[in-house]
């Protein structure tokens, strides 16, 4: 769906923003459209710009030039309190001394609301995030998870068109982390409210997003859909960040032939610059074991020795070494059973394929 | 700048009270007569001028003298009433003085009067320096009396003795300018070097060697004849002792501030002040009131006081006071420094 | 073809991307942000504070440097000069040629203050008063002075006189601007050897303190001793009572009547020995709440190693303890020094003949009413206060890094010997600050020390006295109230704004430093430049002179940094995204403030006032040249009735002083207490 909902009416426009903190350059440039209703994450390393990327949107660090527009209104220079958005932070904020209750009601209470239509809100919202008794507890007396719930039912008490969420997750621990993902994706859809996830974990990013902004020092590496960004990754650093890699030095040596140490592997790209150098990829678990009684066969074979096999519950991990490739081991997951049936173990010889579908070439800069 | 000036003023004005701007009815008297005369001054005029209020600004003479003296631009004060000649000087030779002949004035004695016409200040008592001696305290440390100031150069006082310093103590000063006036500047710098190594300490202000004294902290205090009289009074075991050689002593006097707003009232206080009543008055304190015949003896005062008090030169002491005070700090200030 | 075959995969994907570094829009506008009415609030309120700041610090601090450099010195050529010889006026000479050709003054000669005075016949050669020659001595220009007698003439007409009469004549100096005052103090042994005094003085309590209190510290952090409540209850109560008071317990105990005389031997208390031991007593607690807090955070983990590893116990103390608390130790010992070179109630009680700095400005202004003088004692004053004052701001910013790495707290192990010897001592320290306490107390209520030990109520009687009598303790009380109040939200507004604005960097940081100045300035030096400042008519603020307002917007000013770093400590802690929350939801920032703000920071807002409150009942030094007859203080009283030599009523006021605050430190507590379990219901799990 991510393909589509980039097009059309964007809900927020952002075009050519640039934050600078004194002389370092915190944003350079970047531009982004975000459809209504969509979920989106901003995915990179710590200090990439992400999170200065969302307080840009929010106002809380307004940027230093460009343009943000939200339902077509230019909001570049206003401030937080003449925006619209709810906003969740990573430490939760909730206000210590208030009840939940009052903590959820804190942004209603101007809005000339009766008492009543507050309370019916109020206990909405906290049935929405299913904490519907905790109502009169201190923040204090909640778990993380429950903290940041109710975090998330202040934030979209006053039902805002934009939902920035600044690493809402990482404060918590594994388990609840990947409980609260799937219920903010549940939330979020039921809601349509559009939402801007920042976060450093990809896998989050992954099972979230509707389309991840991968960000590299200040700039946007690649826009896409999670599986675009797997699958497809725009540059080495895309490729690099997200999921394992393996990266193989290597050259073009024709439009469609790279060459690693003594090895010449087929691609599926027939772009390349021939001499050109590089850095060739394949993801691990697209390395096939080839035997011929299996029937699997592959153009690029190349024969190795398992110098390391590493059980990882769902998967085996397999570390391949062949002196013509280089000294760096290639790293392989093979599925229990493939280990199983071809009984694997560690100085087994064998061949491996390197599907050339899977396989890329990034041309070094410079 | 409106705001900030109502949030600047807020706290003050909450707490700003009645300020120090006597209006008319009311005179703002600076004075350094002791704490407990204070009411009684008050009352006593009041019986003859009920409709002004006096309102008391009280301080040591020096602190007196430096808040005149700071506020020379803009003065507070209406009257001074009860404040050291010296001082008084101090503030005429800045042209901080209403020049005022009070209405009488011609009836007391000329040393208590100023010499410009119209006068600038008059005088209304004096206080005399003596020797406060701590008899119990001096027969542990086998002491006999002293008789005279150069009594006090004995090495057996070595330690013994407490004195103010005249830079800080109004009664320091008139010790001071007395034995030049005395012993001439030679003998009496000579006297002072030969004093300082008998001297233990020198304090802050005048009443307290006497003070001390009484309480037997130090057998022999440099001080004053009141505060002596006093102390006895409360039964100290003091014996007051007045140096053959003669005493200095300094008056106390009134003047009205230049440049008050109320003058009117500025002169009734000051045409009171010198009343024989007012003499009466300060009589009951002090031993010498500018108005002849008034004074009777007091409680504990020695006997031969009178006698003994110089011819004080007031202006000289005042034009040299810089001078002298100066060459007193470079060769006695900082005792515990070793000479060099 | 920088990306090979991606770059179709890559267009696809990010059709809404504008590609960094590709087809360079001109240079795009920079963005003014717009403030929104909260922004505006808060500008104005650090204007406002830092104005605050402004007019009480930084203005009165600028008066008292430029009133040191005025300097005054005699013009002669202002004055002119006939004689008469009996043979009519002769030509006009100018004094100063007069001067030149008796040769009697240098230049150097002609430098004075402003109550100088200088002879005109002693610069006639030959000059008798006997002589028969007249004179005439007349202004040149409007503007000089001569005194006849005490007489001013600031006129240009002649004045004739007779030799005799001519003595009579003084000429008064004239006012400019420079470094004469600060040569000619560095040039008067006896002025500027106070500086070595006071350091002298303040090096060795420093040594001593930190000791002592370390040991304290130790002794409470290390130990399993008994009754560590109430020795530190004991520790802390130096901080109620007025500095000046060791020095009236010294007097009663090691004076010439005192009960521990022979103690001294040759030695007398009045001096540096009265002034070190003094200066211990009143600033141990100080020094001790530092350390402790140092001690307290430093790790278990690595006493456990240093076990482990089978270091001895004193190897243990010098290579864990002491370097863990080394950052304590420094902070402590520079708040110390401070401390002690800028107080003055002690050394003026105590120090005999010993000269200090703050001592010298007050004899300076008070006693010799030289302005000028005292103001370049202050700005002498203020170097090593400022020193230390920026050595510790170093060191505590180091302290803070440390306290936030984590670690375990040590919990000490019994020890029964060890205990035994850290009870003793602690035991030794509570007994030697309640006897001090004590003596003031028993001394207060003796009727004639020391001829008539009989008990009684005399003391009391401060009406009697000087210093203002009972009134004195009222005002106190009042001073103390309107301080903690005001100074309060003052300081709570500042921090807050100061923490939580956004931009506007250059005025928080203006706002910052006035903050933090305050601590670096001497009390005295604080008051003589509020002398300087508003007492000035031409000042707006003028009307405030005299008042009760003056001594509050002083105190508050004086102790702000202390507070205003409580406070920012306290706001620091709150989760810094409360306001961009509650920015989102739309909601005004008086509304967070009122709502979660001051309830979160309420114990850190009660700490504040009863910090004020404290002060403001035991401080000297500022208020010194402040008060008025309507505003005496208790503590202005202690000292005033102490110089008169009343220093049993001087007890005991000091006394009262005492006993206010412990009952305003009781109630704090029970306040605290109380508000805690009512708003703080939060902080329970």
């Amino acid at each position: 769906m991510g393909e589509e909902t980039g097009q059309g009416a964007a809900f927020l426009e952002v075009r050519n923003l640039t934050k600078k903190f004194g002389a370092f350059t915190a944003l350079k440039d970047i531009s982004l459209d975000v459809a209504e209703k969509e979920f989106i994450c901003f995915l990179g390393p710590s200090g990439c710009g992400k999170t200065t990327f969302l307080r840009a949107i929010a106002g809380l660090d307004i940027h230093t030039s460009g343009a943000i527009t939200q339902a077509g209104r230019d909001i570049s220079n206003l401030p937080p309190s003449e925006r619209d958005f709810g906003i969740v932070f990573q430490s939760y904020a909730l206000f210590p001394n208030l009840t939940v209750k009052r903590n959820i009601a804190y942004g209603l209470e101007n809005a000339k609301g009766q008492k009543d239509h507050i309370a019916n809100r109020v206990d909405e919202l906290l049935n929405l995030v299913g904490l519907p008794d905790q109502g009169d507890k201190y923040p204090a007396q909640l778990s993380g998870g429950q903290q940041q719930r109710i975090a998330l039912a202040r934030a979209l008490a006053t039902s805002p068109g934009l939902l920035l969420l600044d690493e809402p997750l990482s404060a918590l621990d594994a388990r609840v982390r990947s409980h609260l993902r799937h219920e903010i994706k549940i939330l979020q859809e039921k809601l349509g409210v559009t939402t801007i996830m920042v976060t450093h974990d990809q896998e989050e990013a992954l099972t979230m997003a509707d389309r991840i902004v991968v960000m590299n020092q200040g700039t946007i590496e690649q826009v896409g859909t999670p599986l675009e960004i797997y699958r497809e990754p725009a540059t080495l650093f895309v490729a690099d960040f997200v999921g394992e890699m393996n990266k193989i030095p290597g050259s073009a040596v024709s439009e469609d032939t790279v060459r690693i140490g003594e090895i010449s592997l087929h691609c599926g790209s027939t772009k390349l610059v021939k001499g050109s150098k590089g850095t060739v990829t394949i993801r691990p678990e697209d390395i096939m074991v080839v035997s011929e009684t299996s029937g699997v066969k592959s153009k690029n074979a190349i024969d190795v020795t398992i110098s390391q096999l590493e059980f990882l519950g769902s998967f085996w991990r397999a570390r391949l070494m062949n002196e013509k490739l280089g000294e760096a081991p290639l790293i392989a997951d093979f599925s229990v059973d493939t280990v199983r049936r071809m009984s694997l173990e560690e100085g087994s010889a064998i061949k491996i394929g390197l599907p050339s579908h899977a396989l890329r070439f990034f041309e070094s800069n410079g | 700048m409106k705001k900030l000036l109502a949030s600047m003023g807020l706290g003050a004005a909450l707490v700003m009270g009645s300020g120090l701007l006597a209006g008319a009815g009311e005179l703002t008297v600076y004075t350094a007569v002791e704490a407990e005369d204070l009411k009684k001054y008050a009352a006593k005029f009041n019986e003859d001028h009920p409709d002004i209020i006096i309102k008391w600004v009280r301080d040591s003479t020096g602190i007196v003298t430096a808040k005149l003296l700071a506020e020379k631009d803009n003065p507070q004060a209406d009257v001074i009433w009860g404040l050291a000649g010296t001082s008084l000087l101090l503030m005429k030779s800045e042209g901080m003085l209403e020049a005022y002949a009070p209405a009488g004035v011609e009836k007391l004695d000329k040393k208590f009067v100023d010499t410009s016409t119209p006068p600038s200040w008059v005088g209304m008592d004096a206080w005399v320096a003596a020797v406060c001696y701590n008899t119990v305290e001096a027969k542990k440390a086998g002491l006999t009396p002293p008789t005279s100031w150069k009594d006090l150069l004995d090495p057996q006082y070595k330690g013994h003795v407490i004195m103010p310093n005249p830079n800080s103590s109004g009664t320091g000063f008139l010790d001071v300018s007395s034995w030049l006036q005395m012993f001439g500047e030679k003998g009496a710098w000579e006297y002072m070097d030969g004093l300082h190594a008998n001297i233990a300490r020198y304090t802050h202000s005048g009443s307290k060697p006497c003070k001390l004294a009484a309480s037997g902290e130090i057998p022999i205090g440099i001080s004053f004849a009141f505060r002596g009289a006093k102390s006895k009074a409360k039964g100290a075991p003091l014996e007051i002792i007045v140096p053959s050689e003669g005493v200095g002593w300094e008056m106390e006097a009134t003047a009205i501030v230049a440049g008050t707003d109320n003058l009117a009232d500025a002169k009734t206080l000051v045409d009171w002040s010198v009343t024989k009543k007012a003499n009466e008055m300060y009589n009951t304190g002090y031993a010498v009131v500018a108005y002849p015949g008034v004074a009777k003896p007091v409680e504990h005062f020695p006997p031969n006081l009178l006698e003994k008090m110089i011819d004080n030169d007031f202006e000289t002491a005042a034009n040299n006071r810089k001078k002298i005070l100066a060459e007193w700090q470079s060769r006695y200030d900082g005792k515990s420094e070793p000479k060099k | 073809m920088p990306f090979g075959f991606l770059r179709a995969m890559v267009e696809m994907s990010s059709a809404t991307t504008l590609e960094a570094g590709k087809a360079q829009p001109e240079k795009l506008p920079k963005i003014r942000p717009k403030l929104g009415r909260d922004d505006w609030v808060m500008r104005a309120f650090i204007l406002v504070i830092g104005l605050y700041l402004v007019i009480t610090l930084a203005l009165p601090l600028y008066a008292m440097l430029s009133k040191s450099f005025n300097t005054y010195a005699f013009d002669l050529s202002r004055y002119e000069l006939q004689m008469d010889k009996g043979t009519g006026w002769g030509k006009t000479l100018s004094v100063q040629t007069l001067n030149e050709i008796s040769g009697k003054y240098q230049a150097k000669d002609l430098k004075t203050s402003s109550d100088g005075r200088l002879s005109v016949v002693s610069m006639i050669e030959g000059f008798s008063f006997r002589s028969k020659t007249q004179y005439r001595l007349r202004n040149a220009q409007a503007g000089g002075a001569f005194l006849i007698g005490s007489e001013r003439k600031i006129d240009t007409d002649w004045h004739e006189f007779t030799s005799n009469e001519f003595r009579r004549v003084v000429l008064k100096p004239v006012q400019s601007t420079g470094f004469d005052n600060f040569v000619q103090y560095f040039s008067n042994p006896s002025l500027f050897n106070s500086i070595f005094n006071s350091l002298f003085i303040a090096i060795v309590t420093t040594f001593i303190t930190i000791t002592l209190a370390f040991t304290f510290a130790y002794a409470l952090a290390r130990s399993r001793m008994r009754f560590k409540g109430l020795f530190k209850t004991i520790a802390m109560a130096p901080i109620l009572v007025p500095s000046l008071l060791p020095g009236i317990a010294l007097v009663y105990l090691f004076g010439n009547q005192g009960i521990l005389k022979d103690l001294m031997g040759d030695q007398s208390i009045y001096g540096p020995i009265g002034i070190i031991a003094g200066s211990v007593f009143f600033t141990f607690p100080h020094a001790m709440i530092i350390i402790q807090t140092s001690l307290s955070i430093s790790d278990a983990r690595l006493y456990e190693a240093s076990d482990v590893l089978g270091a001895s116990k004193p190897k243990t103390f010098f290579t864990v303890t002491l370097p863990g608390a080394r950052y304590g130790l420094i902070s402590a010992g520079f708040v110390v020094f401070n401390l002690v070179i800028t107080d003055f109630g002690l050394p003026k009680v105590i120090g005999g003949q010993f000269n200090v700095l703050a001592v010298d400005i007050y004899k300076q202004v008070i006693g010799q009413q030289n302005f000028e003088m005292g103001a370049v004692v202050s700005v002498v004053l203020l170097i090593p206060a400022l020193l230390a004052f920026s050595v510790d701001r170093l060191v505590q910013k180091k302290q803070v890094a440390l306290l936030s790495t984590r670690s375990v707290p040590y919990e000490p192990k019994p020890n029964r010997r060890f205990d035994t010897i850290m009870f003793s001592y602690a035991a030794l320290v509570g007994a030697m600050i309640v006897g001090t306490l004590a003596i003031c107390q028993y001394a207060a209520l003796i009727k004639f020390w020391p001829y008539d030990l009989s008990l009684s109520l005399t003391n009391y009687d401060f009406d009697l006295m000087d210093g203002g009598g009972w009134g004195s303790f009222s005002n106190s009380i009042k001073l103390g109230f309107l301080v903690a109040i005001i100074g309060t939200v003052v300081v709570f507004l500042g921090a807050y704004m100061v923490e939580k604005a956004q931009g506007f960097s250059i005025g928080r940081g203006i706002f910052q430093f006035l903050a933090m100045l305050p601590m670096a300035i001497p009390g005295m030096v604080l008051g003589l430049a509020y002398i300087f400042f508003f007492n000035n008519p031409a000042n707006p603020f003028n009307f405030i002179y005299g008042t009760l307002g003056i001594m509050v917007i002083c105190t508050v000013t004086h102790f702000y940094t202390v507070s205003h770093l409580t406070a920012l400590t306290a706001l620091k802690q709150m989760d810094k995204e409360f306001e961009s929350v509650s920015a989102s939801l739309k909601q005004p920032v008086y509304k967070l403030f009122s709502r979660v703000t001051v309830p979160v920071c309420l114990p850190a807002i009660l700490d504040i006032s009863i910090y004020l409150f404290v002060n403001a009942m035991t401080t000297v030094s500022a208020l010194i040249f402040l008060y008025s007859p309507d505003t005496t203080l208790a503590s202005v009283a202690m000292l005033n009735m102490d110089d008169a030599g009343d220093i049993a009523p001087a007890a005991a006021m000091g006394m009262m002083i005492f006993y206010v605050n412990s009952l305003a430190r009781l109630l704090h507590h029970f306040a605290s207490k109380g508000l805690y379990a009512k708003t703080q219901a939060w902080r329970k799990r």
